[in-house]
């Protein structure tokens, strides 16, 4: 698999010329995005989005969910690095694709950006399931907050919701003040899945249940349960944004003013084009991408990797861990990368020092231990891609020569020893020789 | 090849008893070769000695062959590949690296220093020989030395057993002795080509070491005791066993003390080889510094002390020349040595400077102690207790010539015959606790039977050549002499005894023929089968090779990558590191037993729980034996019970009556549902319920149990099939890693 991904790595630095506007390790960003319309309708009306993306360099495929052409693969080989889903109600895609190979699109490594909204189709659920995500099963629900809708409009399903993660990785540097609006349907994580997580919540007085009729019992998902806007980021590093509202992205809400009922504050701008521009950037890879140099670790004093350790030796260890701008690599900084000395448990585990040029490092003693160690290096930080980095490395115990020779405490013993054998020499010749 | 063998096997008992009958001038045969050869009798007796013995020694070494000729010049069963590692190890890298080798493919992620949790004897003795084999420019493979290292060592055995029973009775009884151990199931069992385990040369040095030692208590020489110390060295390097010895020997001194045959010559003789012998002992770095601080080994020291006592109040005795002052002192000094004793050794134990005995010894002593206390030491078939039907398979005819044997030795009493009526007593009741310990009796029982053959012929020869010779003059030496209690109660009733001799001699001479058939037959059919080749026979008779263990290793070794961990139950951990190049979790040195119940604990769980054992040792593949389909009946659903008890042993969550429904064990529709979904029975029947086995039965018709299998519907989550041999007996699993979005 190393391989794999290093030759692919090796065969598109030599193409680099030709095919620069593909993804790779050395440049991950997205730039073939297939994007699935049910309605192609959604191309003007969505057109904001869509130009932001083409702004940032982004060849975009408009396709017809339905197109009986539709193929994200062609020969064993992806035709896209992303795709984005803007087909609530298809219940079948044209051509080859269905929700499997979707799935398979993501676990390729490749990013997704999905949105559901209401009247969402099973397609589109079973796609949302797959990423750890589930839709209210009533298929007529939507979210319905009281309490902070958005004024303008007076309606209670646009929500004007602020609770969003705390995460300068995943919604950039500068705050999104105004309230991002939504109008659609409500999912919930799921409890197992750890690798899904909300990015816009609803706040406590949301609920889930059909505005047109009257609730008749009380409604399956409620308050904060309620995930609006949800990221995945896949073992793979693949990353994965789900909607529950298509509107979100609509040039309508991205131009309307803001303003939450029973708050003062009033936005010429709603947060949706912020909010959308950012999640996608990040959803893109164009940001919170981190790649790790091979563990480097030698003895203090050395420059060549050991094939084994001894027990007790000082060694070095250190890591180059760069982060993806967008453009270029840049260096990362950060003071909470952390070395394990592994075997079964850690036996050393120690924050690694950064000398602000991408070089992590620190020196530690091997314990007093032998076995089948692992230099191990589990970066998980929000919104920024996993490092899960081993290298597995034999510690043995001293040789038989290097033990000291003589011990300076047993000094008694050797003289007894010596002095015993000396005097029973003597005695044996007094005793042989002595009439 | 049977064929072939028996008169060979006939012969060399026979040959022996006309060694005896040479003695007299007149016969024929002996008076041609006296004429054409000019030799004297005493030379035409050692020409035929040595020529006997040469036969032995050749036919010691062919007897152990059937195996390298049947199937191929390979290793045999489990441990033997263990030892072809490290050998050939040591043949590539020298000893210095072997003696420091840290083996990190083994107990991963634990690791075993080898050099210090070996015996390095067996080893270091093929790869001398090899080395001189090189030197001489025989270009062999060490392949080949390691799997003909058993029978060479076997055909020594044959010398040392001459030399002892020599030593003990005669020369006679020494080339019966040789004749006898050269063919003897119970040794030939773990000394066929290609079972190059330690006991191959374990037994040569066991028997050379007690040889040397009662000659040493013979003569009192210093040499004959420095040099029993020095093959006392050399089983210690070899064999564990040696604990044996270091026992034995202080127990035969004890008794010659108790029984007053206390000696300068005995004196000398313990304490040399037991003072040089303790000291190079511990040279062995896996014996260290337990020769003087484990329990095994306390009873020699106490002895040795015991003996120094006794000399000491020889000498007041022989000063005081006072039997009454003597009686008091005597009385002081034992009860102040036994206090002294006492306190010693309580405060050695009780500060830990003594370790406690360890558990292979006491299940020796109290045979139910592991069965209790100790799962898996119980769980090894060969520390079983021995069944009555193969002490009879083993020993054959020398099960009734033993006894014989200890009453000859009992009308002869000496130093030598008491050391081997101890031997043969302690090792046969060692040889009824533990089957393999068998090995261990054979040769003592060999030698004892040997003198029972040996002083009959030689009674009844005596008896009809002392008829012939009434009317001649005195007889010549040899056996004449010897026997004068059979001569005197032979002048009664002359015709009868003839006749009564020559029909026991013509049954002597059956039984001894009864028993080379016997012993051809068992090693042919029994011993020389390598079990990691399985041999069956098919419907027309013909025999079918079952080559599925080495298939499997080989893919392990061309099909994964170079670091990949393979689980599997710990009798294959030896294998796949030697055939498959793999690293192991645990293997058949177990020497760790928390790491063996994590294995069994993971394949007695759900597939879920168990993912996560495997997922915390890095488990890459999971190896499991199954044979359902041949019929092989020691796979792994066989040995699941043991898995299941040495789990429970550590992890109490694993309870072994969850796997058992009304007691029983069951992998039917009536076995228990933990049973049906554990990880290991789903590895062993993962497709199985697809598969018709036998001509008239359902699918999935288990062949080794006997049933038809309770789930045969069996999916696997986390794990996929990656390998299955073509006779299914080993499959192999791929640990698939965590889902990418869950």
């Amino acid at each position: 698999m190393m391989n794999l991904s290093r030759s692919v790595a090796l065969i598109s630095l030599f193409l680099l010329p030709f095919l620069s506007s593909s993804f790779s390790v050395d440049n991950p960003t997205d730039r073939r995005v297939l994007v699935l319309l049910d309605d192609l309708s959604l191309k003007s009306s969505h057109s904001t989005f869509f130009n932001t993306l083409k702004s940032r360099g982004f060849d975009l495929d408009f396709k017809s969910a339905d197109d009986s052409k539709l193929a994200l693969q062609r020969y064993g080989q992806y035709l896209y690095d992303g795709l984005i889903i803007f087909a609530p109600s298809t219940e079948r895609f044209g051509g080859s694709l269905d929700s499997k190979s979707v799935a398979d699109f993501v676990d390729s490594g490749r990013d997704l950006i999905l949105s559901a909204d209401t009247s969402a189709s099973d397609l589109i659920r079973g796609i949302a399931t797959e990423c750890g995500v589930d839709f209210d099963e009533d298929s007529s629900a939507m979210v319905i907050d009281h309490s902070s809708f958005s004024v303008s409009d007076g309606d209670h399903t646009l929500i004007a919701a602020d609770d969003l993660v705390k995460s300068d990785v995943i919604l950039g540097k500068s705050k999104i003040e105004a309230p991002v609006l939504f109008r659609g349907v409500a999912h919930s994580l799921n409890p197992t899945n750890n690798l899904v997580l909300k990015v816009l919540s609803a706040s406590p007085s949301a609920y889930s249940a059909n505005p047109t009729s009257k609730l008749s019992s009380p409604p399956q998902l409620t308050g904060s349960a309620i995930s609006l806007v949800s990221v995945m980021q896949a073992r793979n590093n693949a990353r994965v944004v789900i909607s529950g509202s298509l509107q979100l992205f609509s040039d309508r809400l991205f131009r309307s003013g803001a303003q939450k009922s029973g708050s003062p504050d009033k936005y010429e701008k709603s947060g949706n084009e912020q909010f959308v521009t950012e999640l996608s950037k990040w959803v893109f890879h164009e940001r919170g991408h981190l790649k790790a140099g091979s563990l480097v670790h030698h003895r203090v004093g050395e420059t060549d990797e050991p094939a084994i350790y001894r027990i007790k030796d000082d060694l070095e260890f250190s890591v180059e861990i760069l982060e993806w701008s967008g453009k270029s690599w840049e260096p990362y900084v950060a003071d909470d990368v952390q070395v394990q000395f592994y075997m079964m448990s850690p036996y050393v585990l120690k924050t690694l020092s950064t000398d602000k040029k991408g070089l992590f490092h620190t020196s530690f003693k091997v314990p007093d231990v032998y076995g089948v160690f692992q230099f191990k290096v589990e970066y998980e930080k929000l919104g920024y891609t996993t490092l899960s980095l081993s290298k597995q490395i034999p510690v043995r115990p001293y040789r038989h020569n290097e033990y000291e020779r003589f011990i300076p405490t047993a000094y008694p013993y050797y003289g007894a020893c010596f002095t015993t054998m000396a005097g029973f020499f003597v005695f044996s010749f007094v005793y042989l020789y002595h009439k | 090849m049977g064929g072939k063998e028996d008169p060979t096997a006939n012969g060399s008992p026979k040959s022996e008893s006309m060694a005896g009958k040479k003695a007299s001038p007149p016969d024929l045969l002996s008076s041609i070769s006296l004429k054409s050869l000019k030799l004297k009798t005493k030379q035409q007796e050692l020409l035929l000695r040595v020529s006997i013995l040469g036969l032995v020694y050749v036919l010691a070494f062919i007897a152990r062959l059937f195996s390298v000729l049947r199937y191929e010049s390979m290793i045999h069963e489990f441990d033997p590949y263990f030892n072809y590692r490290t050998t050939l190890f040591l043949t590539e890298k020298g000893f210095y690296e072997f003696w420091n080798w840290f083996d990190s493919e083994s107990w991963y992620p634990l690791g075993r220093i080898i050099g210090g949790t070996l015996y390095p004897g067996l080893m270091v003795t093929a790869a001398l020989i090899y080395w001189t084999l090189r030197f001489l420019r025989f270009f062999v493979h060490i392949r080949e030395v390691c799997v003909l290292t058993a029978p060479f060592f076997a055909s020594n055995t044959t010398l040392v057993a001459y030399f002892f029973g020599k030593e003990i009775w005669d020369t006679g009884a020494g080339l019966v002795a040789a004749a006898l151990i050269a063919i003897c199931p119970g040794y030939i069992s773990r000394s066929v080509a290609g079972s190059y385990d330690n006991e191959a040369v374990a037994i040569f040095a066991l028997l050379l070491t007690f040889y040397l030692f009662v000659k040493a208590v013979k003569t009192g020489s210093l040499s004959w005791a420095l040099a029993s110390a020095f093959g006392y060295f050399y089983m210690v390097s070899a064999w564990g066993g040696y604990v044996f010895i270091i026992n034995l020997i202080p127990l035969y001194v004890l008794v010659l003390l108790i029984t007053a045959r206390y000696s300068l010559r005995l004196y000398v003789a313990y304490n040399c080889m037991y003072i040089l012998g303790m000291l190079l002992a511990m040279q062995i770095r896996f014996v260290g510094f337990q020769h003087v601080q484990s329990g095994e080994h306390m009873g020699a020291m106490g002895v040795f002390l015991l003996m120094q006592v006794f000399y000491f109040l020889d000498w007041v005795k022989h000063q005081l020349n006072d039997t009454k002052l003597f009686q008091t002192f005597l009385r002081i000094t034992v009860t102040s040595a036994i206090l002294v004793g006492g306190i010693a050794l309580g405060v050695g134990t009780a500060s830990g400077y003594i370790s406690p005995w360890t558990g292979r010894f006491y299940s020796l002593l109290d045979p139910t102690y592991a069965k209790d206390h100790i799962p898996i030491i119980a769980s090894v078939s060969e520390h079983q207790p021995t069944a009555w039907s193969s002490f009879m398979f083993d020993y054959h005819i020398l099960l009734f010539l033993f006894p014989a044997g200890l009453y000859f030795c009992f009308k002869r009493l000496s130093d030598a015959t008491i050391f081997i009526v101890m031997y043969g007593l302690t090792s046969l009741y060692f040889a009824g606790v533990m089957v393999r310990l068998i090995l261990v009796a054979t040769p003592a029982v060999c030698l004892i039977s040997a003198i029972a053959v040996s002083a009959t012929v030689k009674n009844l020869t005596s008896l009809l050549r002392t008829k012939q010779k009434v009317p001649q003059t005195g007889s010549t030496k040899g056996a004449g002499s010897s026997k004068s209690s059979s001569k005197v109660t032979l002048d009664q009733s002359q015709p009868f005894q003839k006749n009564g001799a020559i029909a026991l001699l013509v049954g002597v001479f059956y039984l001894l023929s009864r028993y080379a058939i016997h012993c051809t037959w068992v090693t042919s059919e029994a011993y020389s089968s390598p079990s990691i080749v399985l041999a069956a026979r098919g419907a027309h008779g013909n025999r079918i090779i079952f080559d599925d263990y080495r298939e499997a290793y080989y893919w392990l070794r061309q099909n994964t990558p170079t670091d990949a961990k393979v689980m599997s139950w710990w009798d294959y951990g030896y294998q796949i590191t030697a055939m498959g190049n793999r690293t192991v979790i645990v293997d058949n040195n177990t020497w760790n037993n928390t790491h063996i119940a994590t294995v069994g604990r993971a394949m007695s769980s759900y597939e879920d729980e168990a993912y996560d054992i495997m997922r915390s040792l890095d488990v890459n593949y999971v190896l499991v034996v199954f044979g359902g389909v041949t019929g092989y009946s020691s796979d792994d659903i066989n040995k699941f019970l043991w898995m299941v008890r040495i789990g429970g042993g550590v992890y109490p969550v694993i309870k072994e009556p969850d796997y058992l429904v009304n007691g029983e064990f069951r992998v039917d529709k009536g076995a228990s549902p933990k049973m049906l979904n554990c990880l290991m029975y789903k590895l062993c029947y993962y497709r199985f319920g697809e598969l018709v086995t036998e001509y008239g039965k359902p699918t999935g018709y288990d062949r080794a149990r006997g049933v038809e299998i309770g789930n045969k519907d069996i999916k696997l989550e986390h794990l996929e099939e990656a390998y299955t041999t073509s006779n299914w007996i080993v499959r192999i699993y791929r640990v698939k890693p965590p889902t990418n979005r869950l």
